[in-house]
């Protein structure tokens, strides 16, 4: 195949990795869809990787849309804002469906709430200027970006300021844009492409910006030709280049999105920085516009419900803390023989049964499985296959990981790199005998950390 | 708020809300290719081997399979009980290693020597590892080798003779013995179709290639592995051409003769007792290969397939241990995608 993108060395995909079926038909076709303003949202005050914020507002005192409730206490952290009009409750403690336990402010709804089209008009639509970037600073940009709360949106919600500063020290060959969404069901980038492309290059030029980028480009998967056409055709006239991936899992990954564009390879342990390279989502890119251009708070974001378990598929531009029943509510409730509902995508998300648990920044999608989806085989015995090692796309040795881990063997977990595990699931998913590889694997890693702790 | 949402699980069971499951990701699992299937796999590429040891053994081949198979079920069956564990015959791995151990032995043995051999197979070749996944060894080289050692006149070259027999093949020499005691070489199309004396499963290359063809593209056995046994065989064997041109065995009878392509697509390919990484299985290949040519060159045996095998398996920790891959981005990284 070969990607053939000027001045980029990338073969367009990398080494292993798995291809389950995509599933995107659920909602790929469904606009996005603003959902009415809940009556009350619930914001953990740990949304991101890093330090948790710290509230600043008291019981019954009153907050409207945009302001800041919890406030950023380090670096590697990111302020939260209120995402309705309305008065804030007793703080709570909430379950996460990644089974955090984390402290909450409730808001309860007051007064008239921005809402329907004109809320979404007003913080994704309208027009974008393509020559943004040379209005700003990047310290100025970096700064809106953090005052913003913005952090990843592809899932990983580590704090973006982190990432796009400036740093003359350190230089950022290419500056690429994740549009992958590997994971099979999710559709929110794919739609906020197709209607949204440009705030995404806006974003994108105004990050190149500030981590002073010599190259943008749009990594996307080949199963997304409408979107790839429209972000070709959003991105004429600038220097972003557009770059049509193979559609592999995890091709999405950071790690693997850079050797496929870049054909660099981040060490283990290793941050994009060291191979001179910087990583965004595209929900992050058109938040980072939102923040620069608009002076607009990371309140809201779109996450998709779909799966074979949920009756009406659909793409929902929501407001932080409205809680997962609300959802499915939303969308025509669960179908009888709906068995696992994830947080996320089904390779890497989280299933989870308290429904009351809050939507947060790395909340990228609902998906509900039937029980046939989640049908597999039993659990045999491990006959040394090496079709894990097959696929690993970190090229580790899975099926030893999990005997190490299941023997409590902490040598063998070090010889085998288990640190370098992501925990895409490639193994799992491909194991002839059904063994919970990722869940041994986190199981070792907590194993190693205790250790190292003594 | 524990017992609002008490009530409320309450209140979902009596609409029949749908049972949701907590687990850990990934959600999704490939299906079509389960332990089960790669085990139905190896029976179906053993039709081909099966078949023409039928044609050629007859009675012969039948006896000694149906021996082999139902001493090994049996001895599953009972060690697998003894030691308290759940039923395991349902994985199929004990009816091939059956198969392959009844095909790995000369027609002509009498009863108890498959019987043998499958208890030692399964007994001390599987079940005291710690049964499927577990073992160091190939159970049924296990097996053999035991009843090998034990019966030798019943396993050695005459072993495979009875010139009484109604059966054209029985009343042969095997063609690796006759070229060792006689000099007398095999024409290369009866080692490729199969015309001749041997153990029941590997006097046909054709069916051999064919069913062992089948699991590499199943990718149910390493073609890594085949592949370095060929690959050592073929080098070895062209430079005993070279050194001894006169010879009328050739790298060619090599490959087609003996229990060599048998070994390489049905018995090494064993994953339990192979290296994981793709590199290793080669090297692994590679040294079945290269002892198999030594001890059929240099060693007063006609055959080394086993002896090369058990040997391997015994390495495979210490090939694993040498080919850790190195994980993606490491610095000084050999293998490149």
């Amino acid at each position: 195949m070969g990607l053939k993108l000027d001045g980029f060395e990338g073969q367009g995909t990398f080494g292993k990795g798995v291809h389950p079926s995509d599933q995107k038909g659920f909602s790929s076709d469904v606009p996005i869809e603003v959902i009415p303003s809940p009556a009350k949202v619930v914001l953990p005050l740990s949304q991101h990787i890093g330090a948790p914020c710290e509230s600043i507002v008291k019981a019954k005192q009153e907050v409207i849309l945009g302001e800041v409730v919890g406030k950023n206490t380090a670096f590697v952290s990111a302020p939260i804002h209120a995402p309705i009009n309305g008065k804030v409750l007793k703080p709570v403690k909430v379950t996460l469906p990644s089974g955090r336990h984390v402290s909450a402010i409730p808001i309860k709804a007051e007064g008239d709430q921005a809402d329907g089209k004109a809320l979404l008009d007003d913080i994704l639509g309208g027009d974008w200027p393509k020559d943004c970037a040379e209005n700003y600073e990047p310290k100025a940009i970096s700064e809106a970006i953090n005052n913003a709360g913005i952090v990843g949106l592809g899932g990983a919600a580590f704090p973006t300021h982190v990432k796009i500063m400036p740093n003359e020290e350190r230089p950022i060959d290419a500056l690429l844009i994740n549009g992958c969404e590997c994971e099979p069901y999710l559709t929110p980038d794919d739609r906020l492409m197709i209607e949204f492309p440009g705030s995404i290059i806006s974003g994108a030029l105004l990050a190149g910006c500030a981590v002073g980028a010599k190259e943008i480009v749009i990594g996307i998967e080949a199963n997304k030709p409408k979107a790839v056409e429209i972000m070709k055709k959003a991105a004429d006239g600038t220097k972003i280049k557009i770059a049509v991936l193979k559609t592999k899992y995890p091709q999405g990954s950071e790690k693997h999105l850079i050797k496929a564009v870049m054909n660099r390879k981040v060490p283990p342990g290793g941050l994009p920085i060291d191979v001179a390279a910087a990583v965004s989502n595209v929900g992050t890119a058109a938040a980072i516009a939102g923040a620069v251009l608009r002076g607009k708070p990371l309140t809201h974001r779109i996450v998709c419900v779909t799966g074979s378990g949920i009756n009406t598929p659909k793409n929902l531009f929501v407001p932080m803390g409205i809680s997962y029943q609300e959802l499915i509510d939303f969308c025509g409730g669960l179908k009888e023989d709906a068995a696992r509902i994830i947080s996320g995508g089904p390779m890497m998300g989280f299933a989870f049964t308290d429904l009351n648990a809050p939507v947060t920044k790395g909340t990228s999608g609902v998906t509900v499985l039937t029980r046939d989806d989640v049908k597999k085989a039993d659990e045999t015995a491990c006959v040394r296959c090496g079709r894990c090692v097959d696929v690993c796309p970190l090229y580790l040795v899975p099926s030893k990981l999990a005997i190490g881990s299941r023997y409590k063997n902490p040598s063998v977990l070090e010889r085998y790199h288990i640190t370098t595990c992501l925990e895409c699931g490639c193994c799992a998913y491909t194991c002839p005998a059904s063994l919970p590889i990722v869940q041994l694997v986190r199981a070792g890693k907590a194993l190693i950390m205790a250790q190292s702790k003594k | 708020m524990s017992e609002k949402q008490d009530t409320d699980i309450k209140e979902k069971e009596t609409v029949k809300a749908p049972a949701l499951q907590a687990a850990v990701s990934p959600h999704l699992s490939n299906t079509s290719f389960t332990t089960r299937r790669m085990m139905i796999d190896v029976l179906i590429a053993l039709v081909p081997v099966v078949g023409m040891a039928v044609y050629i053994f007859q009675w012969y081949a039948v006896k000694q399979l149906l021996i082999c198979l139902v001493s090994c079920l049996a001895a599953e069956a009972i060690f697998i009980k003894m030691r308290g564990k759940a039923f395991t015959l349902t994985d199929c791995s004990a009816a091939i290693t059956g198969i392959i151990l009844g095909l790995s032995l000369p027609g002509p043995a009498p009863w108890y020597i498959g019987f043998i051999a499958s208890f030692v197979a399964i007994g001390i070749g599987k079940v005291i590892y710690g049964g499927l996944g577990m073992n160091i060894f190939n159970p049924a080289m296990v097996g053999r080798a035991f009843v090998m050692i034990a019966f030798a006149g019943s396993m050695a070259a005459s072993g495979y003779l009875d010139a009484q027999s109604t059966v054209d093949a029985i009343t042969q020499a095997t063609p690796l013995d006759l070229f060792k005691q006689a000099g007398t070489t095999t024409p290369l199309m009866a080692l490729f179709v199969g015309t001749t004396n041997g153990s029941l499963g590997e006097i046909s290359a054709i069916a051999c290639l064919v069913g062992g063809l089948f699991l590499c593209l199943r990718r149910t056995a390493s073609w890594e592995i085949p592949a370095g046994v060929l690959v050592a065989v073929a080098v070895l064997g062209g430079i005993s051409d070279l050194v001894t041109p006169d010879s009328k065995w050739t790298v060619i009878h090599h490959i087609f003769g003996g229990a060599l392509l048998f070994g390489a697509f049905y018995i090494a390919t064993d994953p339990v007792t192979s290296p994981l990484a793709p590199i290793g299985k080669f090297i692994f290949g590679l040294g079945t290969g290269a002892i198999i040519m030594l001890l059929r060159i240099f060693s007063g045996y006609p055959e080394g397939v086993m002896f090369a095998v058990l040997f391997m398996n015994a390495l495979t920790p210490l090939i694993n241990h040498w080919t850790i891959p190195k994980p993606f981005g490491a610095v000084k990284e050999e293998a490149e995608a």
